[in-house]
């Protein structure tokens, strides 16, 4: 049994954090911070607003429509609203979901996307269900200690909600996955948890940041992520064309994780891939994790570059480090 | 590609910096508006031209354009 993706809508919170603002703060041009990330501006949550928030904000009537006939819930994201149960429980619970739908959560990020979709499509083909609900919420910006520029200029919060389901299409997407741990030691958000809790001391650091910092401060060595992207995704789209037995030039559009514009454009250079084929949308999003390759698609499609069966590479990478790369067969949202 | 073209691609790559300043023997980290973001360039860029992916202590080892493509010729010998 096949796959595919057969609806996409997303929800950005109201925030805007723009270059001008943070230009003001960081006393610079605010054409220098364009130029530099190549974002203008990011989206950032309301006080108070945790991911099932922005998970349930992404859903949209068509999804509501369909309330009955999903068979599973899965919520994909690095932040919970509870150690336990799930967030999907709590969505599920909110949405008044029936008891037919199972809730599970994974908690990956910006490879997350493929992750999902894999695990949608790999109970999809094997007959534990019919149709799945993926849902990605990412509030990034709530790990993010307000002088950590570079963060905050990259990272976007974003909400987003993927249908997947049986298609009698003959296109079969194979996928490729992979960690390296290493990676643990350059993108990380290490403390608030049982191995690290966060006590007096850092509450009294991190008085003036919103909330404490009490989920955690994201630590991030750009220089090590950008080397473990520029060496790693390379072989990954060798493997993905392997898989599928195909070449550079039977790929309709790519759509990578939407981590950087540095990293996109030396991707893209490094692979060869024309850039009326290389699909970039964070120019006002920003890094959005697990969020952006649906995105991205969702307003590849807005733009008209999917047609109905285009072949479309999508690889994801980052936090782990983890990486995960499929092709898909585009098919018309609903 | 030998240093002159090394050079070029550099001038080529960093244009808000004036073409005049990119020499063989400048240091680069002096150069006004260096930032963590063109160190990041470089490293795309050797990446690109020689297909050497350089570590950070790599970048720390060295000051000017110079050493930086010997450093590279180095590594692909």
């Amino acid at each position: 049994m096949k796959t595919r993706i057969s609806h996409i809508s997303y929800h950005l919170p109201k925030n805007i954090l723009t270059n001008r603002e943070l230009a003001s703060i960081l006393k610079c041009q605010e054409k220098e911070l364009d130029k530099k990330f190549g974002i203008i501006s990011r989206h950032v949550r309301n006080e108070g607003e945790v991911g099932s928030d922005l998970a349930i904000a992404a859903i949209d009537n068509r999804i509501l429509e369909q309330k009955s006939e999903f068979d599973f819930l899965i919520y994909c994201s690095e932040s919970s609203d509870f150690v336990a149960p799930p967030t999907s429980v709590n969505i599920h619970r909110r949405l008044k979901f029936p008891n037919t739908c199972a809730c599970f959560d994974l908690p990956l990020g910006c490879s997350g996307f493929i992750y999902s979709f894999g695990v949608a499509s790999a109970l999809i083909s094997s007959g534990q269900a019919n149709k799945i609900l993926l849902l990605f919420a990412e509030i990034p910006t709530s790990v993010i200690h307000s002088e950590d520029y570079d963060l905050r200029a990259i990272f976007g919060d974003a909400g987003c909600a993927v249908i997947v389901e049986r298609t009698d299409s003959e296109f079969q997407s194979k996928f490729q996955y992979g960690t390296d741990s290493e990676g643990l030691k350059f993108l990380s958000v290490l403390d608030s948890r049982t191995k690290s809790p966060i006590n007096s001391n850092w509450l009294e650091k991190y008085k003036n940041e919103r909330d404490f910092l009490a989920f955690g401060r994201m630590e991030m060595n750009g220089l090590e992520v950008f080397r473990f992207s520029i060496e790693r995704v390379p072989t990954l789209f060798k493997q993905v064309l392997e898989k599928h037995d195909f070449t550079i030039e039977d790929i309709d559009l790519f759509v990578f994780h939407q981590a950087s514009s540095l990293i996109l454009r030396s991707l893209q250079k490094k692979l060869n891939i024309p850039k009326e084929k290389f699909f970039e949308y964070f120019e006002n999003i920003g890094n959005t994790v697990s969020c952006s390759i649906p995105i991205a698609l969702k307003e590849a499609e807005n733009q008209g570059k999917l047609k109905e069966g285009d072949k479309v590479m999508l690889l994801a990478f980052g936090i782990g480090f983890a990486w995960g790369g499929t092709i898909i067969e585009w098919k018309k949202l609903d | 590609m030998d240093l002159a073209e090394f050079l070029e691609v550099l001038r080529e790559e960093f244009d808000e910096i004036p073409s005049e300043l990119i020499t063989e023997n400048i240091d680069f980290r002096s150069l006004e508006g260096w930032s963590s973001m063109h160190a990041l360039i470089l490293i795309a860029l050797v990446d690109n031209h020689f297909g050497v992916l350089l570590a950070g202590e790599d970048l720390k080892s060295v000051s000017t354009v110079a050493e930086l493509y010997n450093l590279v010729q180095n590594k692909l010998n």
